[in-house]
């Protein structure tokens, strides 16, 4: 199946550079850990609950988006541009439905993998995370979000410059304002409106709620809504791409 | 069976393709030979669903090729211009990728990988990343990719730019050979050698024209088989003759030095656009 053909090749990519992809997974997430977890996470509570636990489901939904977009983006933008090897999977059997959803799996894959490294790191400063089957469905909800926005920046994108703005301009801003670092209610009512319904937002909110929050189904079915809006966009330009 | 319908491809105002027409039937040698920035890999992206065509149509056995035309997809194999290798994984790990996304099963990636490893001479360094590779080694690589999954289309995009006489002639040995077993091939080159060598039809393009389209030794029949050059006024002078005394007896009216030799096709695309193949 051509779909497990694009999985294996990633998979064998990760493995070659398994000691670096986990270092650089969790040195990111180590500092905001270390800034808020000792730093200020003792002293300060948020919506009634300390902030590390507070702060830990953002560490991590926060991550597991910039993984997911930025891994499937760059990989995307430099085999189109540079290795040329886009070329030769176009060319191949796949479809680009079938190319789509693997490449997507593989974003998946590697948020939910980085997810789970900080998780890890994360036991050493607080205890408070309930992991759950829902929590789960919500990460690999988030990263598929984040990896078919990936897709297409991948794709779009002229060069490996713009890769750089992209992050600025649209990840970077929502790592901050999604409610990662502190609660979304203190914006102003408009804007919160405005920021509530991003996807980060709601993976923040479902990871920090879990299952048993008010209305806990929003968020699965926002995050759903996300993917099945963006999907056939991604579908449409790998069917265009050059 | 390939058919070319009125094909145009334009980048701006530039039509880096112009209304081309052509059928290439099952089994044929076909040939594109044309100066740099003819057209010749424009042709070939498009034929392979890289690129859209801006007018016309492309069209393998009556479809109009697109990406999700998996069959016609399975049933080409490409060696583009230039490489399209994973750089970060081995040669064996490059092929078995390609294997599998030809939906090709364990055993037979296997036996076939080794055996084009060793065909290629790349079997001890078949380990090694991609990217690690010289570059007579990657073109090796790229050409027995394009064939581990055996398909009935070969393209070939200039597949020998850049490599010495002996590594040349094996290729075309092994073109000739895979063609007389029914692979139907379509080469573009800017090397007249190559086009005269192999190929039953060449189309002679330019400026993303085909200014002629026929069998080399018609192409030069149609202009003559002989060839007067002679230097005139500072510049060369070339006159086609149909026979070799036709052209010598010309030469007796001469008071400069002059040359009598066979035309090629070379000759035939300087009379057809006062433009040589290799020079641009
Ligand atoms: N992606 C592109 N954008 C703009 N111009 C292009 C592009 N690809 C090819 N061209 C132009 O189209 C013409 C034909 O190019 P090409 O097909 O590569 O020629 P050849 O392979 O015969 O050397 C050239 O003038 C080239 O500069
Ligand atoms: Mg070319």
């Amino acid at each position: 199946m051509t779909f497990k053909a694009v999985i294996w090749k990633d998979w064998i990519v990760f493995l070659n550079k398994i000691a670096s992809n986990t270092i650089s997974a969790v040195v990111g997430p180590t500092l905001y850990l270390l800034a808020f977890g000792w730093g200020i996470g003792g002293q300060v509570s948020v919506a009634g609950q300390s902030y590390v636990s507070f702060v830990i489901p953002g560490i991590v939904a926060m991550n597991s988006m910039s993984v997911s977009f930025g891994i499937i983006a760059s990989s995307l933008n430099i085999s189109r541009l540079y290795d040329k090897t886009f070329e030769a999977e176009m060319m191949s059997p796949i479809t680009p439905v079938a190319y789509t959803m693997a490449k997507v799996a593989v974003g998946i894959g590697r948020g939910i993998y980085c997810a789970t490294l900080i998780i890890a790191v994360s036991l050493l400063f607080d205890r408070s995370l309930v992991l759950s089957p829902y929590f789960l469905l919500v990460l690999a909800l988030n990263c598929a979000v984040f990896s078919i926005i990936g897709f297409i920046v991948g794709l779009l994108i002229k060069s490996h410059g713009d890769m750089a703005k992209v992050s600025n301009f649209v990840i970077t801003p929502m790592s901050f304002l999604c409610g990662t670092l502190f609660p979304l209610d203190r914006f102003p009512v408009l804007l919160r409106a405005l920021f509530e319904f991003l996807p980060l937002s709601m993976a923040v909110t479902g990871l920090r709620q879990g299952a048993a929050g008010p209305n806990s189904w929003v968020v699965p079915a926002v995050l759903a809504a996300w993917c099945l809006v963006l999907f056939p966009v991604a579908v449409n330009v790998c069917k265009k791409a050059e | 069976m390939i058919e070319y319908q009125n094909v145009s491809k334009f980048y701006g105002d530039l039509a880096a393709v112009d209304g081309i027409s052509l059928d290439i039937p099952d089994g044929e040698f076909f040939g594109l030979l044309g100066p740099n920035g003819a057209g010749k890999t424009t042709i070939i992206r498009m034929t392979t669903a890289l690129t859209a065509v801006s007018s016309g149509a492309i069209l393998i056995d009556g479809e109009p090729i697109n990406r999700d035309l998996s069959k016609t997809k399975q049933r080409f194999g490409v060696v583009p211009q230039y490489t399209n290798l994973e750089a970060e994984i081995s040669a064996r790990q490059n092929l078995d990728y390609h294997g599998r996304l030809y939906g090709m099963d364990t055993s037979l990636r296997k036996s076939k990988i080794d055996e084009l490893l060793e065909f290629a001479e790349l079997s001890d360094r078949a380990d090694d990343k991609a990217s690690s590779y010289s570059s007579g080694m990657r073109r090796r690589l790229m050409i027995i990719k394009a064939l581990m999954h055996s398909p009935d289309v070969l393209f070939l995009d200039e597949p020998t730019v850049g490599l010495d006489a002996t590594a040349r002639r094996n290729i075309w040995d092994l073109l000739r050979n895979m063609n007389s077993q029914g692979l139907t091939i379509f080469l573009t080159t800017h090397y007249l050698e190559e086009a005269q060598a192999l190929c039953s039809r060449v189309g002679l393009i330019d400026k993303g024209k085909m200014v002629q389209l026929d069998s080399p030794s018609a192409l030069i029949a149609s202009h003559g088989n002989y060839i007067l050059e002679y230097f005139k006024d500072g510049e060369m002078v070339y006159q086609f003759f149909n026979a070799r005394e036709e052209a010598v007896k010309a030469s007796e009216w001469l008071n400069a030095s002059f040359q009598v030799r066979e035309a090629n096709l070379e000759d035939v695309f300087v009379a057809l656009t006062n433009r040589r193949i290799a020079e641009s």
